[in-house]
């Protein structure tokens, strides 16, 4: 019999379109204004928390609807923005700054549906308001940083093999390690070779000069540019997480650029004081053999710099770092006795054991606290590029009393600086500057117009179509309008369903777009059918001809938007891969919609039986 | 039943299609030669720069907030209307040595002088070397994209066609920036997703009559390829009419109620919709028909049971 369909694959479209509207179901709910708290190092959330928090608000007398324990983190539901911000203050008096409190606004999808994996869409930026970073890593500073540690290495190294060599320097071409003799550039270059696999030495000789050329090996090139993206976007997340902004994005974008989304920020002049700054400290030891004399006339030796000290006067250091801020684990702002500004550091294991060497060998020496910051100076390299100026400085200089472990005090900061500096050091150092290559704003009021605008689209463009079907094609228009509705409904419940998903504002103008577009399906396989009547064919034959025919015909159509929806994808940014996307899923649930979903209704009523007439 | 069209017979869409081609060169001249001239007014997403949306308490007079920008930091900025009288959209170049957030700052100053009641509504600054490479990504991706759809068609149907269909995409790709060029209507990334979506849909048009000519020329026995294009033509026009309606209520509902922000998306949609569907036949099906397409090319049948053996299984 024709246009009969077996039982199972009903089944099967009813379960396919249940599954999309169930999952379509959590947008239904919209947002409870909610608080999160999340703790900072050394604090924790857990179930006292919980409690804490709860018997604070129940002072207060601010009504919880819910609250959540999930991941360390704490999410307090309460009922309008008003009650948010009491609730927001009252919780942040208590906890202390041990802990992040920020406003947030979470998905009012109930429990048993979000047990399921329910959860609205999520929405873009464009949409909810926010500000969006494009970050670029300065490279040629995470590699200039590398060489110099490659250096110091070098220096060590050959001095503990007791090869002889004349000097070591940075040079464009490569590190130049100098010679007397041909004899020790051919130990050192044995000696070298067998010991780091990641630089290529090169006999650089001529004439007298005994030369050899170190430069870095493509692979661990690459492998230093890896490295420092990758600890530049742990040290953001860091950053971001101290700022206190619910669900913020950290993301690597190609190689040397990473995008950071704050939704509902809007004080960005701070949130890029924190994200851009760069500050970080080292430690060196002074040069005692450079004296006022020798510093004034710049005449330091080669392995000693001369810096100029924040409260005056200039100081020699040498160039080796004895430690870096990527150890630092933990930096307080705090007072002395004289009620000095200072800033308490504490060390990761690592740091500590280098640190309590370096100063076990150094008791009654003078060690400096070099402060580092890169400032954009607004300036653009050739390339389009940001310029940043380095700025070091020389904090403090104390003599090293003791041997010091993983505890230790900097002092010579102001406040303000001593409170920057350990922020900054708490959220780690990045490794090398970024600069702010795009910015994007985007005031909630916008993002609530946006929603609306589209709404009102989809709306208008819906409510025509809809009306145009059933006109034209009556009993068929029906249930080409009933596959619309379902379709619109499935890409709602797919969006929601995958966790990359954003909805932006061209991503509902690729829903309205499917609106428009899926009709195609149904016009095709309605047209064909028409005209198959029209040659005289039997009512079930022309239903049978309609759909076969039109099956391959609207599988190229659409395999063929769906080829340059993809590539819009791999090319387009945020909103435009948010287009992409919605396009994607809505070819998708579109055409099977429009092809077995209207087809199952079809055949269960005018299918397997004697019709005279069809309504089309 | 009714109908839009109660086509009796064939209509002969290709006696006029040398004059109409014709017409299509000398538009397609036409916008390459405004390119040419008058360029494209390239959007804040490729060349970089700053924009500063706000939106006033009362209706603002642009030439009294243009003489409040007085700065050299806001030298050269554009100020415009953004969708109503309070809503002002100003755009600032990249300015050697200048920050974009001292840029900002100056046109807030100036703006709460004319009116101390307005709010900021939008900051969105580019880096001009970011621009740069996102328009040479976004030229990429429209030749990827005609690459992609060429070698699909050919594999498809056949390569006379696919160079019809590339070339009916290049037609209406070109126009779509020709216009843009001509009005010099903004081309943000927007735009650029509205272009590659105008090839996807006037792709769609194109394949629908090559299907029906690939059919029919398997069908009728009789017949120069010209009757079987004009057959298949006429077949498909009220599918064509319908569709292109349909998508042209929910583009215009789009341009009219969608907002601001997607304006430029709505244009490109509403150009590549009228140019799509016209060279889906005047340029597509004609050009293939130029090219000499006739019955043996479309002999292998296997392609056709390809579609018929999937019947079993989808509908």
């Amino acid at each position: 019999m024709l246009n009969k369909y077996p039982m199972w694959k009903n089944l099967m479209v009813a379960l396919i379109i249940a599954v999309g509207a169930f999952y379509a179901i959590p947008n239904l709910f919209g947002e409870d204004h909610a608080v999160q708290v999340v703790a900072t190092r050394g604090a924790e959330v857990n179930a006292s928390t919980q409690s804490e928090v709860t018997d604070i608000l129940s002072a207060k007398g601010i009504a919880v609807k819910r609250s959540e324990l999930e991941n360390g983190q704490l999410l307090v539901r309460v009922a309008d923005a008003d009650q948010q911000l009491l609730a927001k203050e009252a919780i942040a008096e208590v906890l202390g700054d041990k802990y992040i409190v920020a406003l947030n606004l979470a998905p009012a999808t109930p429990q048993w549906l979000e047990s399921m994996g329910g959860s609205p869409m999520k929405l873009g930026l464009d949409l909810r308001g926010g500000v969006h970073f494009l970050m670029e890593v300065d490279m040629s500073e995470a590699i200039r940083k590398m060489t110099e540690a490659k250096i110091a290495d070098f220096r060590t190294d050959l001095r503990g093999e007791k090869i002889r060599y004349a000097g070591i320097r940075n040079t464009p071409k490569g590190i130049e390690i100098k010679f007397r003799d041909a004899e020790n550039l051919a130990k050192a270059e044995r000696f070298l070779k067998s010991r780091t696999n990641e630089m290529v030495f090169v006999d650089a000789s001529s004439g007298s000069d005994f030369m050899l050329l170190a430069n870095m090996s493509e692979i661990y090139l690459k492998q230093v540019k890896e490295e420092a993206l990758q600890q530049n976007i742990t040290t953001l997340r860091n950053r971001v997480n101290e700022l206190g902004v619910a669900e913020p994005v950290v993301q690597r974008q190609g190689a040397e650029r990473i995008i950071v989304e704050l939704p509902g920020v809007q004080d960005t002049a701070r949130a890029k004081d924190i994200l851009g700054a760069t500050a970080s400290i080292e430690f060196h030891m002074v040069d005692e053999k450079a004296d006022a004399a020798a510093i004034a006339a710049g005449r330091v030796s080669p392995g000693s710099q001369i810096y100029d000290r924040r409260q005056g006067g200039k100081v020699a250091l040498h160039k080796e770092v004895m430690l870096t801020g990527d150890h630092i684990q933990g930096a307080q702002p705090s007072f002395d006795e004289y009620s000095r500004p200072q800033v308490s550091i504490n060390l990761d294991s690592k740091g500590g054991s280098i640190f309590s060497n370096v100063t076990k060998d150094n008791i009654g020496k003078p060690m400096a606290t070099l402060f580092i910051e890169y400032k954009d100076n607004g300036a653009k390299n050739p390339d389009g590029s940001v310029k940043m100026d380095k700025i070091e400085e020389v904090i403090s200089v104390a003599t090293i009393q003791a041997r010091l472990g993983r505890n230790f005090v900097i002092t010579g900061l102001d406040h303000s600086e001593a409170q920057n500096l350990a922020l900054l050091l708490r959220a780690g150092a990045l490794i090398a500057p970024v600069s702010i290559v795009e910015e994007r704003t985007i005031g909630p009021s916008l993002g609530a117009e946006n929603i609306d605008n589209g709404l009102q689209a989809m709306i208008w463009g819906m409510a025509v179509v809809l009306i145009f079907m059933l006109v034209y094609y009556r009993g068929f228009g029906l249930i080409a309008n009933l596959a619309l509705t379902a379709n619109l409904v499935m890409v709602v419940g797919v969006m929601s369903m995958i966790p990359g998903a954003v909805l932006t504002l061209p991503g509902i103008a690729g829903m309205v777009l499917t609106v428009g577009m899926a009709v195609d399906g149904n016009v095709l396989i309605y047209e064909r059918i028409r005209e198959e009547l029209r040659a005289g064919r039997s009512v079930q034959q022309a239903i049978h001809e309609g759909y076969g025919n039109a099956f391959s015909t609207i599988a190229d159509a659409n395999i063929t938007t769906f080829m340059t929806a993809l590539i819009l994808f791999a090319v387009g940014t945020g909103a435009v891969k948010g287009f992409a996307v919605t396009l994607m899923i809505g070819i998708a649930t579109s055409m099977f919609t429009a092809i077995v979903g209207t087809r199952s209704i079809v055949n269960a009523i005018w299918g397997g039986k004697r019709v005279k007439k069809l309504s089309i | 039943m009714f109908e839009i069209l109660s086509i009796k017979g064939t209509i002969n869409f290709l006696r006029h299609a040398v004059a109409i081609s014709a017409l299509s060169l000398v538009l397609v001249i036409g916008s390459l030669a405004s390119l040419a001239v008058n360029g494209i007014n390239w959007g804040l997403d490729f060349t970089g720069g700053t924009v500063v949306e706000m939106e006033f308490k009362n209706p603002v007079d642009l030439n009294q907030l243009r003489a409040a920008l007085t700065s050299d930091e806001t030298d050269g900025a554009v100020v415009q209307n953004f969708g109503s009288s309070r809503d002002v959209l100003i755009r600032l170049p990249v300015k050697e040595g200048v920050k974009s957030d001292l840029q900002v700052a100056h046109v807030m100053e100036a703006a709460a002088k004319v009116d101390p009641g307005v709010s900021q509504k939008r900051v969105e600054f580019v880096g001009p070397q970011v621009g740069k490479e996102l328009a040479e990504q976004g030229g990429l991706a429209v030749l990827v994209a005609l690459i992609c759809i060429l070698i699909y068609v050919s594999f498809r149907f056949e390569w006379r066609l696919a160079l019809g269909s590339v070339a009916a995409l290049a037609h209406d790709v070109i126009i779509t920036l020709g216009v843009f060029s001509l009005f010099q209507l903004e081309f943000d990334l927007t735009v650029l997703a509205g272009v590659l979506t105008v090839v996807g849909y006037s792709l769609n048009d194109t394949i629908v009559v090559f299907d029906r000519i690939r059919e029919n020329f398997l069908k009728m026995r009789k017949g120069t390829p010209e009757d079987v294009v004009n057959n298949s033509i006429t077949q498909t026009m009220s599918r064509t009419i319908i569709t292109t309606g349909t998508t042209l209520v929910v583009v215009v509902a789009l341009f009219l109620k969608g907002g601001t922000m997607i304006h430029g998306f709505a244009t490109a949609l509403l150009m590549g919709i009228f140019v799509g569907t016209f060279s889906s036949i005047y340029v597509a099906s004609f050009l293939a028909v130029k090219l000499g397409i006739n019955r043996e090319h479309m002999m292998p049948v296997e392609i056709e049971k390809e579609g018929a053996d999937q019947d079993a299984l989808m509908p």
